[in-house]
């Protein structure tokens, strides 16, 4: 479905963030891409749904593939008609607004009305505290109802391919399973492809098919959860569990600290 | 009391066209966070344009025509100026909208000289007594038909899809690009109709003067106080923005001396300042704790 093939982003022109990244994201797959701070998995969301534009990057080499046609460097409403949708990080909602007007924002390029209400009704569904606070200005919601705003906004819009961008930024763990299994019952239900890009790794590999590991603008590891589970550096760099399983003490850390074995 | 329900309904009723020229600014302000110092030229540009439309084809058309053409006007300023400057420091925009000022000022006056050009009598300029109070028709009618802009703004940004996206852009850009909201459409849509705006508040100033002339521009600087004491994100800001204005200054004029006509709406921008720098309804930033 989504299809990236060695594209390299500027900023500017000059700053290099995206150094030759492929990654693919299956029809009815849910997909994660894990990473530091700054590895660059914003501006590969960013590169697909066309926002760069928006931060003067540019798509400088390499295509983006969406159900077979190259869309990059592409018109941000242009790339949400094709049915991709980004979910912008950190709890991107319209404040002053209301939580439906929020809602509504997501429905902006369609035309059909009665689909419209009827997919408000089953966002309201999925999220059933929203419906009670629909008519309050959403900037005064919990940091978990506006994370459950923006994914319902994103649904809005009837999506192919949601990218999802740190749904767990700076919300409290049990909140972060809650959002989880809301993203996981709304794959279950629609068989939307999801692209998750988080650094909390336990839970996305938990809902993921397929990961893969990003580090300074290059992918250096991918493959299905379940082996990357198994990994012993994805174990010890971001599992955060040693290598006989159990949960590190501070007590027993060494002097020294492990390598990672590949190369950055 | 009877001087002062004079001035008071003076005041009220030249501030409504204040307020109309406020709401022109906020709109664009709103969609854009553009101050755009040329609204007081656009009203002139596009009241004289109306004026040529009037004596070429007659009142109802040439009204029509000039409203349209305001209309294209504000699509076309925008794409000219304002758009090669997207994601420009804010001083870039704010240089470009007051050099855009002094360059309508010369098409103004290189188009129409500097001469006033007559407005017909579209309303009578008789007088109506409410008890001792005398109101003008033509006052009163412009009163009425701003307010009637108002109530349809409000409506359109409450109820139209449109709108929605115009309120969802002013808050954030790259959210609205996120939603698939044309970002550059709503900024073009919102030149075009706040330059509509301008030329309905020209007509009116056009019917009430008897003319139109380029140095009825200084208006535009009556609407910045206005705009600042309403707020600048607030529509309804606008409108109890102007009123004040024209409140304040009718009473100042009339009960204090007349050369405090002027300055008074400074003063009162410079007090709000002081106070609520965010306007008295501009929109306070919303901070969870």
């Amino acid at each position: 479905m989504l299809d990236i093939q060695n594209i390299e982003v500027r900023y500017t022109g000059v700053i290099l963030v995206l150094k030759g990244v492929s990654l693919k994201v299956p029809d009815e797959k849910i997909v994660t891409l894990l990473g530091a701070n700054g590895a660059g998995k914003s501006t590969t969301l960013k590169a697909v749904s066309g926002l760069l534009s928006t931060e003067l990057g540019r798509v400088t080499d390499g295509t983006i593939y969406f159900e077979g046609e190259p869309i990059e460097n592409g018109d941000p409403q242009d790339i949400v008609k094709k049915g991709i949708i980004q979910v912008i990080e950190g709890r991107a909602i319209f404040e002053h607004l209301t939580a439906e007007e929020n809602l509504m924002t997501g429905a902006y390029l369609r035309h059909d009305g009665q689909a419209v209400k009827r997919d408000l009704a089953k966002v309201y569904a999925f999220f059933p505290k929203l419906k009670t606070l629909r008519n309050k200005t959403s900037g005064y919601l919990s940091g978990g109802e506006q994370q459950m705003l923006v994914i319902g906004r994103a649904l809005m819009s009837e999506p192919k391919i949601m990218l999802i961008d740190e749904a767990s930024m700076g919300l409290a763990p049990l909140l972060v399973d809650e959002i989880f299994r809301i993203i996981k019952a709304v794959y279950d239900e629609e068989k939307t492809s999801i692209l998750l890009v988080e650094q909390n790794a336990v839970a996305a590999l938990d809902i993921a098919h397929y990961g893969y590991i990003m580090e300074n603008g290059r992918i250096v590891l991918d493959g299905p959860s379940e082996t990357l589970k198994d990994n012993e550096d994805i174990k010890e760099f971001y599992l955060g569990l040693s290598e006989v399983g159990s949960k590190k003490s501070y007590k027993d850390i060494k002097h020294y600290k492990r390598r990672k074995r590949w190369l950055g | 009391m009877v001087f002062f329900l004079q001035l008071t309904v003076t005041g009220i009723l030249t501030g409504s066209i204040y307020a109309l020229i406020a709401l022109g600014i906020v709109i664009i302000y709103k969609a854009t966070r553009v101050f755009n110092f040329a609204q007081g030229e656009v009203l002139i540009i596009s009241g004289l344009a109306t004026t040529t439309f009037i004596s070429f084809f007659g009142i109802a058309i040439g009204l029509i025509s000039g409203l349209i053409v305001s209309f294209f006007l504000g699509l076309i300023i925008e794409r000219l100026t304002l758009r090669p400057l997207i994601g420009q420091p804010i001083l870039a925009t704010i240089m470009m909208t007051l050099g855009l000022s002094w360059a309508l000022r010369g098409v103004g006056s290189i188009g129409w000289q500097s001469t006033i050009r007559q407005f017909p009598e579209i309303v009578s300029h008789s007088q109506i007594m409410i008890g001792e109070v005398g109101i003008s028709r033509i006052h009163l009618i412009a009163f009425l038909v701003s307010m009637t802009v108002f109530v349809l703004f409000a409506i359109f940004f409450k109820k139209t899809k449109l709108g929605l996206g115009m309120r969802a852009t002013a808050e954030n850009h790259q959210f609205a690009q996120s939603t698939g909201i044309n970002v550059k459409g709503v900024f073009a849509m919102t030149w075009a109709i706040s330059c509509f705006v301008a030329c309905i508040a020209a007509i009116l100033l056009g019917c009430i003067g008897g003319g139109i002339s380029p140095t009825v521009s200084m208006i535009g600087l009556k609407a910045f106080p206005a705009v600042i004491v309403g707020g600048l994100e607030s529509a309804p800001g606008a409108v109890i923005g102007g009123l004040a204005i024209g409140l304040l200054e009718s009473w100042a004029g009339g009960l204090i001396h007349p050369s405090l006509m002027e300055v008074t709406p400074y003063f009162v921008l410079l007090l709000v300042l002081f106070i609520r720098p965010y306007g008295l309804f501009g929109l306070v930033r919303i901070e969870r704790v």
